[in-house]
């Protein structure tokens, strides 16, 4: 399924999907075979109806799985340049968190400050220096468009910001531990137009700096912020391809019916 | 046809109605029996106590003389024995809640502790009272100190504080757990820079509320050994020479509030029930001030927590 996207020019892979299985609690078959690739600071969306198994597959890319007991995989994601099975039994969870990190569905700012939301991974991987901090929690406060917003009011609570903000919040500090990939788990289904338009605006800014993965319900939303799709049906990957191709000439009956509305 | 149906509409909310205001009155009748008993309760303390209550009352030591008794050694033994029972209760308590909320294999194993610690809050006072006579009178030959005392009403509360912390443990949503791990954060990261923290309030509302029971204790402290008449005061924590802090004070014998009242309602002097009114009086004051401080305590923490 990757051939007709080998001639690209500049494009490396950055994880690449290999028969993946996922068993929720040991029993219920989750995710059946998946093979995809991720690209180097791409945008690949997953779309499909609820229940296809769009975020079980996000979630198996940092190990949020392994929170909850029973749940199993097979198979592997190969994140490169190393090559490291992300899923691998002796690959430590919460390495594969500090490369790989995520913004959730509703906004989860912790009630703490402003600054300290974004800081917080960096105090995680042991860095003490002030100077640092300010410097990365700055950048990534820019990174996620939230800067001119907040700079006058770093130490209020995170928790006071409006929704689209403090998932703007949430994104920075998802960036400021510049991580390999970020994951995005139906960032915007939880804000109204406005605030969805500014998320989408930045992940658009984003591309091509950093490697997003990014589950959504909104097929416009996929069209709109995505350079590569995977389309997703009861736990498989129906098919995957650049997003034009996906929304304007897919190669499965499946796909066109899911794109054209008439099912999911 | 609409004009029937719209009659029928309103009987059925008459109807309904008419069981809803019922209960009201019923609900409302149920509340003042509870705080007609309270205030009377209450009042009636501070109508026979107040009179007594004076700044010689609350120096003085007890004496067969009822004008000339007080309550010196009986609140500093309160006071004394409560630090003991905080400083055993609040850290075993938090670190076990912590260890089975956050940590235990969820398993029969742990649905069995779960029961036990729960049943272990009813377990009547006294019976606390006789293990700690065994264990820290005569097992740890703490004698009948203030030790042995703290740390039996300690076992007394721990399970409350268990149950108390495990519950707010609990109530930290799993989107700020998944949150932090997100972040690269260890359980142990994630329970101390997040859970504990927004935990707090809840955990000292629940720890102030079991010190209040632990406070007003008095079987437990009859088995212990509690001393009726005390004519002194524990040795200083803090003293002149190195190293300035002794805990001698922890093997000292030991009387409290209740304890004092218990023996003046004894007497058969009117005189000595008006001392114990007066020292009722006292206790329920200390009882009140912890509450509010939990109250003022949950205000301010929870102030900037909201998910």
């Amino acid at each position: 399924m990757v051939s007709i996207l080998d001639n690209q020019p500049n494009l490396n892979i950055k994880a690449s999907v290999n028969y993946l299985n996922f068993y929720y609690g040991g029993k219920v078959h989750a995710l059946k075979d998946i093979s995809m690739p991720v690209y180097d600071k791409k945008v690949t969306a997953l779309i499909g109806p609820s229940g296809c198994g769009k975020t079980t597959l996000l979630r198996c890319f940092n190990r949020m799985h392994d929170l909850y007991p029973g749940n199993k995989y097979r198979g592997e994601i190969a994140l490169e340049p190393d090559g490291i099975n992300l899923l691998g039994k002796q690959v430590d969870p919460i390495e594969v968190r500090m490369r790989v990190s995520m913004v959730f569905q509703r906004p989860n700012p912790f009630p703490k400050s402003i600054y300290e939301n974004v800081a917080y991974g960096l105090r995680v991987r042991g860095e003490t220096r002030k100077r640092v901090i300010d410097e990365k929690v700055e950048k990534a406060l820019v990174g996620a468009a939230l800067w001119e917003e907040v700079e006058d009011r770093l130490h209020d609570l995170g928790s006071n910001l409006s929704g689209g903000q403090q998932q703007r919040l949430c994104i920075a500090r998802a960036l400021a531990t510049e991580p390999e990939i970020v994951l995005f788990d139906e960032p915007t289904s939880a804000l109204d137009p406005i605030a969805t338009a500014s998320i989408e605006d930045l992940i658009n800014e984003l591309k091509g700096r950093v490697t997003i993965l990014i589950v959504t319900h909104s097929m416009q939303q996929a069209a709109r912020v995505s350079d590569y799709t995977a389309f997703m049906y009861l736990g498989e990957v129906i098919e995957f391809d650049r997003t034009e191709i996906i929304f304007n000439n897919p190669a499965k009956q499946q796909t066109s019916d899911y794109i054209a509305g008439r099912f999911g | 046809m609409v004009g029937s149906n719209i009659s029928n509409i309103r009987n059925i909310i008459t109807r309904n109605k008419r069981s809803e205001y019922i209960f009201g009155i019923v609900g409302l009748l149920a509340m003042l029996v509870g705080i007609i008993t309270l205030f009377a309760l209450i009042g009636d303390l501070i109508g026979d106590g107040l009179a007594r209550l004076n700044w010689q009352f609350i120096i003085s030591f007890p004496s067969s003389e009822p004008e000339e008794a007080g309550i010196f050694a009986a609140w500093v033994g309160t006071v004394s024995v409560m630090i003991v029972t905080a400083f055993a209760a609040i850290p075993l308590g938090i670190a076990a809640a912590i260890y089975l909320e956050e940590y235990a294999q969820k398993g029969w194993l742990s649905d069995l502790i779960e029961i036990n610690v729960t049943n272990l809050a009813g377990v009547p006072s006294i019976i606390y009272g006789l293990l700690g006579l065994g264990i820290f009178v005569y097992g740890l030959k703490l004698d009948r100190s203030i030790a042995s005392a703290g740390l039996t009403l300690a076992l007394l509360i721990l399970p409350v504080v268990i149950v108390a912390t495990r519950e707010a443990l609990r109530a930290i949503p799993s989107n700020i757990r998944e949150a932090a791990y997100a972040c690269g954060a260890s359980k142990w990261q994630m329970i101390w820079d997040h859970v504990l923290p927004y935990a707090t309030g809840t955990i000292l509302t629940g720890i102030i509320v079991a010190l209040a029971r632990a406070i007003g204790e008095t079987a437990p402290l009859i088995v212990v050994g509690a001393v009726t008449f005390i004519a002194s005061l524990p040795p200083s924590p803090i003293t002149g020479e190195f190293p300035f802090i002794s805990f001698q004070w922890l093997l000292d014998t030991f009387t409290v509030l209740p304890i004092q009242m218990f023996n003046w309602v004894d007497r058969p002097q009117e005189a000595f029930q008006v001392n114990a009114a007066a020292a009722g009086v006292v206790l329920i004051a200390m009882t009140l001030a912890m509450n509010a401080v939990a109250i003022y305590l949950r205000y301010r923490l929870r102030k900037n927590i909201k998910w």
